[in-house]
């Protein structure tokens, strides 16, 4: 009974939080695109203002940890690969392992980390001192203000950095190639071009837009759902990154699974 | 004739009407009645937890009434579309009791925001309007300041400025006067003083200081535990002989168990019945 009963209730909690991040998603999509929203106009400076601190803010880091991960994805599969003589295929396996899933998911860790956990103490920092409410009371709605801005940008930099991401990635299997495994950059080049196709980039392209509307959803949900007191605002910011983490890693799994048994048939 | 039949037949501005308001189960006001003229100050006075803030939190919109209705300007607020709740809060301002700017913008650009979203203004004229607003207020010069480097007194007073950006014909404010030392503070009593003079503005104003509340009062209502105990000018209060008013004007502390009743309310949580 009390097992059914926590079962239950853990659930229902989880079905409205969805609720609640796919009603905050469908505000913003309808302030941002709908013709009707015209009274509540997105500002496109307020976009790219945003856009500039979720996307080009982040190239720096997010270009050593990809070019990085790259390196290791060389060394991880050389280790195997080498004991079947087939060290050449380390270009190939770098370069799918790459855009179809490191590039896009290395690239959602490090948004949630930098933008993620932003969104969630900007607005919860705005909801502890009133200024959500000051800004209701100007007739400025904040899912428009702050969210929609956001939005837009999650929606624009998130298939860029990822697309980045694949590029450091696979320098970063370069690097590797062309010092342990008798690679020239030509040739190791000319083998990643031979293995991917487009799927493989678009179906890392699309993960990477589906992760940015979770990483805006659950960021600003936090952050609208802090209570008072500074700490909430703590509590908030740790609450966004840990359920994006999860969330994005469930995204990931059913589009990965979706894309594996479409292609399958 | 006293003012407050006076205040009567003129017209009223916001009428409320036995609002009921809670959080979750709580019930915080439980029937709230009373209509505030136009052009007049009204002050909301109660300690804390009585429910004043609510009350003008409601008001406001920022919290929805269980059951009761708020005219604004001769409209029912619940029953405003979207956008004419947006046009009738433009005639609104509110000053919050942090200030609540805006703190990743400058003073100027707190002042500035609502004209550059509600308006078509250039933005030299829309700077024109922050310098005159800021000046209003005693900030002339301070718009490239962060609200981080104001002090209390500097940042309620932009605010202010901020509340009246689009000339207002309501200004509520929370608590003007909470956390300021009594210069600062009466500083904002003239300046509130100073708007109702300038502007004839219906200002409403939270507080539960008594001298800046009979300072700049034309009338007064005092909420005690969610209920109306007393409404009127503020020589009607001052002469009142009510038990719950003499306690609250003379500052009597609460006794610490006052009646076994009470003491067993407290305990049990119910609110008491019929009790004003």
């Amino acid at each position: 009974m009390g097992l059914t009963d926590t079962i239950g209730r853990g659930t229902l909690k989880g079905l409205a939080y969805l609720g609640g991040l796919a009603q905050l998603g469908g505000r913003a999509a309808y302030a941002t695109f709908a013709p009707a929203a015209k009274a509540r106009r997105v500002r496109p400076a307020r976009a790219i203002h945003q856009a500039m601190a979720v996307g080009v803010e982040a190239i720096p880091i997010l270009s050593l940890i990809t070019f990085f991960i790259g390196v290791i994805m060389a060394l991880q599969g050389a280790y195997e690969l080498r004991q079947f003589g087939a060290i050449q295929f380390v270009a190939s396996a770098v370069a799918i392992s790459i855009t179809r899933e490191l590039g896009p998911f290395v690239t959602a860790i490090v948004v949630i980390g930098r933008s993620g956990s932003a969104f969630a103490a900007e607005i919860g920092t705005m909801k502890v001192t009133e200024e959500i409410d000051a800004l209701e009371t100007m007739a400025l709605p904040p899912v428009p203000f702050l969210v929609a801005p956001k939005f837009l940008a999650m929606l624009i930099m998130m298939p860029c950095l990822s697309i980045w991401a694949d590029f450091m990635g696979i320098l970063g299997g370069l690097l590797f190639g062309v010092t342990s495994a008798d690679f020239t950059v030509a040739s190791y080049l000319a083998a990643t071009r031979d293995a991917l196709v487009m799927r493989d980039i678009v179906t890392g392209l699309v993960k990477a837009l589906m992760f940015g509307i979770v990483i805006t959803a659950v960021g600003c949900y936090e952050g609208f759902s802090t209570g008072a007191g500074a700490e909430e605002v703590g509590r908030s910011t740790t609450a966004a990154v840990v359920k994006s983490i999860f969330l994005v890693t469930c995204v990931d799994l059913v589009f990965t699974a979706l894309f594996y048994f479409t292609t399958a048939k | 004739m006293d003012q407050s039949t006076a205040a009567a037949k003129l017209e009223s501005i916001i009428s409320v009407r036995n609002l009921h308001v809670g959080y979750g189960a709580t019930e915080v006001l439980h029937g709230i009645s009373f209509d505030i003229c136009a052009g007049e100050t009204m002050v909301i006075l109660g300690g804390s937890g009585s429910g004043k803030s609510t009350l003008l939190r409601t008001m406001v919109g920022l919290e929805k009434p269980c059951t009761g209705e708020i005219w604004i300007k001769g409209r029912n607020i619940e029953r405003l579309s979207d956008q004419e709740w947006d046009d009738l809060r433009k005639k609104m301002g509110m000053s919050f009791q942090g200030g609540a700017l805006f703190g990743s913008m400058t003073v100027g650009e707190n002042v500035a925001l609502p004209l550059y979203e509600h308006t078509e203004l250039e933005p030299s004229t829309v700077e024109i309007v922050v310098r005159m607003k800021l000046e209003q207020v005693g900030l002339a010069g301070f718009e490239d300041y962060m609200p981080s480097q104001l002090s209390g007194g500097m940042k309620k007073r932009a605010a202010v400025a901020r509340a009246m950006a689009m000339d207002p014909e309501i200004l509520f404010f929370d608590e003007p006067s909470a956390g300021l030392d009594p210069i600062i503070a009466a500083g904002i009593d003239n300046l509130i003083l100073k708007l109702k003079e300038a502007f004839r503005m219906t200002i409403v104003v939270v507080t539960h200081e008594l001298a800046s509340a009979f300072l700049i009062a034309d009338r007064m209502v005092l909420i005690d535990k969610g209920n109306i105990v007393a409404l009127g000018t503020k020589e009607e209060l001052r002469s009142s002989t009510q038990a719950r008013v003499r306690q609250f004007l003379d500052r009597v502390p609460e006794p610490e168990v006052s009646e076994e009743l009470d003491y067993l309310q407290m305990l049990t949580g119910d609110r008491p019945k019929g009790r004003k």
